[in-house]
């Protein structure tokens, strides 16, 4: 018996440090399939050039033995021209302003509501989550689609505004097709991005720290200011960078509801991809954004470091 | 519970034997056509007749139809690629050579739109046309003659005149937003060669929208059939059928809109949507009989008294509708005709020089 434990020992650790590692590479090999593997496509097809085939580019990979004629034919052209070509660079910086007042607008308008979420009887709690939720149930298309029965000049936003009164019967809401109806839709597709973060963060806060504070004579605004938010912090980078990356490379809602004019990454990329069939410049355009946004996910993953 | 999983892995494989055996025995057509493109009555009627069951998709633009057939395995059978569109996939290599002898209804198409379609197909081996259109102005009639006065509208001055453009403002211009057609009309409407490629060229034709572009309201292809009918806009460069479903929409909805096409006088741009399979397509017997059924003069006629679209089937004329045959604006006169245009494809290059003005003109920069 005791001869048996003695021999098995060794196996058994041996298992369990298998076991933890699987459950390390688990993860690993997520971003290996999910994340390493598509990147490393789109960065080959960023190198090569267009073409009148199929698929419209070249060269294509056509296994190892011809390795060496396949990459002396990919350069850094492409890059090259997004650099040349100002319409490139004003795309990012537009992308990044609309998302950097989106993810403000969303943190304004967010951080109230989780508060009081946070702040509500804990029977209601889960409700209000709920409610919070309770779009998803329906396709994001169609939640966009019906801003704009909403906003468009004939829309219902118009005959309520002339029902009240407030604008005479031949005035229409001119806001369709502009930069504001983009806002409008950014806000309320993401809204629930940045409040389930931020109510996290606010639901686990020791209330008797803002009893101390009120009991040794703070005022409730700067208790706020020195305890509330700062404790929230978390919750506040981690919705804002859930909404900040994603919004920075959306297409359609500013395809649907934006005007010509608004110029996002997502359309510049629809159109080298669709329109001009430039899948080796359109990769490029790509690899660019995903480096741009590594930074902001890179303070995110920093963040979360510290709070665990 | 190990148990219970592999029985419901057995229940699924054999589902998945069942699905296609029966797959095997019904024989299908994977079909992707143009949206409000088709008097859908006639799919049910080839079904009926041949025992094909028609899977059927749309789009609404030729980029992406190009993009995923480049991309290959796109599951179709049958694709309507337009005239420069389709030139450039044979090139690619995308269709398969069709089996003519498997086409008898070849017999009832029309010469003159099949030689125009040769320009595209070569020896008109990989394509059948299906309709063919133009590229001209629709309008709403009582908004711009408030806007404009009594002027004929006749001319592509009413669009591109930016003095015209100004006072059409505040009623709303939609431009069509399919920068291959609007350029070689622009190139055209300066006495340059619609056809041309040259980038100085191609620029000139951009100015023409650069100067109206602070009166535009939108850039659209297939919204604008909606709110020419509605009143929202009153004035679009535009698709002949898709003008006219609006003014049919229209009178239908009764709200006192009229909305009329027309082909200014100096000429615009004539296209063809083509039947082809493509190279990788599962049902090439299937798409063949479709192709043949769409060919039938009294099958397509139906389709082009539905959606207004003249069709490339001589043999259909019969069978169409007085006022779709008669109507100018859809089969228009023979000297109307000679002023039509058609242009080749663009090369990478040249289409990148095209798309980057034209994103420059929609973004106002």
């Amino acid at each position: 018996m005791a001869s048996a434990s003695a021999t098995s020992a060794h196996p058994s650790a041996h298992r369990s440090h298998m076991a933890r590692w699987l459950v390390v590479a688990v993860p690993y090999l997520w971003l290996l399939l999910f994340f390493v593997a598509p990147f490393l496509i789109i960065f080959k097809i960023s190198l090569s050039d267009t073409a009148i085939a199929m698929p419209p580019y070249t060269p294509v990979f056509k296994g190892f033995d011809a390795f060496g004629d396949f990459a002396s034919k990919l350069d850094l052209e492409n890059y090259l021209f997004l650099t040349s070509d100002p319409l490139y660079i004003k795309a990012y910086l537009s992308s990044l302003r609309i998302a950097l007042i989106s993810t403000f607008l969303l943190l304004l308008i967010g951080y109230p509501m989780a508060l009081a979420m946070a702040r509500a009887p804990n029977s209601l709690r889960p409700t209000l989550v709920m409610l919070v939720i309770l779009p998803f149930w329906t396709s994001f298309l169609i939640r966009v689609y019906a801003w704009i029965g909403i906003l468009k000049p004939d829309g219902l936003l118009t005959l309520l505004l002339q029902a009240i009164g407030f604008m005479g019967p031949d005035d229409q809401v001119q806001i369709f097709r502009t930069d504001i109806a983009v806002f409008i839709g950014m806000v309320y597709s993401y809204l629930p991005f940045m409040v389930l973060p931020l109510y996290a963060a606010l639901e686990k806060m020791d209330a008797t720290l803002l009893e101390a504070a009120s009991d040794l004579g703070c005022p409730p605004w700067k208790a706020f200011w020195k305890i509330t938010f700062p404790l929230s912090l978390p919750g506040v980078i981690a919705g804002s960078m859930i909404c900040f990356i994603p919004i920075t490379g959306e297409f359609v809602i500013p395809d649907l509801l934006g005007g010509a004019d608004t110029l996002m990454i997502g359309k510049t990329l629809w159109t080298e991809f669709f329109g001009n069939r430039d899948w080796p410049l359109a990769s490029a355009v790509a690899v660019i954004l995903l480096i741009l946004l590594v930074v902001p996910i890179a303070i995110f993953q920093n963040q979360q470091k510290r709070v665990v | 519970m190990k148990s219970h999983l592999l029985s419901l892995a057995a229940a699924v494989a054999a589902t998945t034997i069942a699905a296609t055996a029966a797959f095997a025995q019904e024989r299908v057509v994977h079909v992707y056509n143009w949206s409000d493109y088709i008097d859908e009555s006639v799919l049910a009627d080839f079904t009926k007749e041949t025992g094909i069951k028609v899977v059927y998709d749309v789009f609404d633009n030729n980029d992406i139809v190009e993009t995923k057939l480049l991309a290959g395995g796109s599951g179709y059978d049958v694709v309507v690629p337009t005239g420069p569109f389709l030139a450039r996939q044979i090139q690619a290599g995308v269709f398969q050579k069709l089996d003519k002898s498997k086409l008898p209804n070849l017999s009832n198409m029309w010469p003159l739109v099949t030689e125009r379609l040769a320009k595209y197909d070569p020896g008109n081996e990989y394509a059948v046309n299906y309709m063919w259109g133009t590229t001209g102005i629709g309008y709403n009639v009582a908004k711009v003659k408030a806007a404009l006065g009594d002027v004929p509208v006749d001319s592509w001055d009413i669009i591109f005149k930016p003095e015209n453009a100004e006072k059409l403002k505040s009623c709303g211009i939609n431009i069509l937003d399919a920068s291959d057609e609007t350029f070689a009309i622009a190139m055209n409407y300066i006495g340059k060669d619609p056809d041309s490629k040259e980038t100085a060229d191609l620029e000139a034709g951009g100015e023409v929208y650069q100067k109206i572009r602070p009166f535009v309201r939108t850039f659209n292809a297939s919204a604008y059939i909606d709110e020419l009918a509605n009143g929202d806009s009153c004035i679009s460069i535009g698709w002949s059928g898709d003008v006219l479903q609006a003014k049919t929409r229209a009178e239908e909805a009764n709200n006192g809109v009229e909305v009329e096409f027309v082909i200014p006088k100096e000429g615009t741009y004539m296209w063809f949507d083509n039947l082809a399979i493509p190279a990788d397509a599962k049902n090439v017997a299937e798409a063949h009989e479709f192709i043949n059924y769409m060919m039938k003069p009294e099958v397509i006629a139906k389709s082009s008294n539905y959606v207004q679209y003249a069709n490339g089937n001589l043999a259909s004329q019969q069978f169409l509708d007085k006022e779709v045959l008669e109507n100018p604006a859809v089969y228009p006169p023979e000297d109307v005709v000679k002023k039509l245009f058609t242009i080749s494809p663009y090369g990478p290059r040249e289409q990148r020089v095209l798309n980057r003005v034209w994103t420059q003109i929609k973004t106002g920069s």
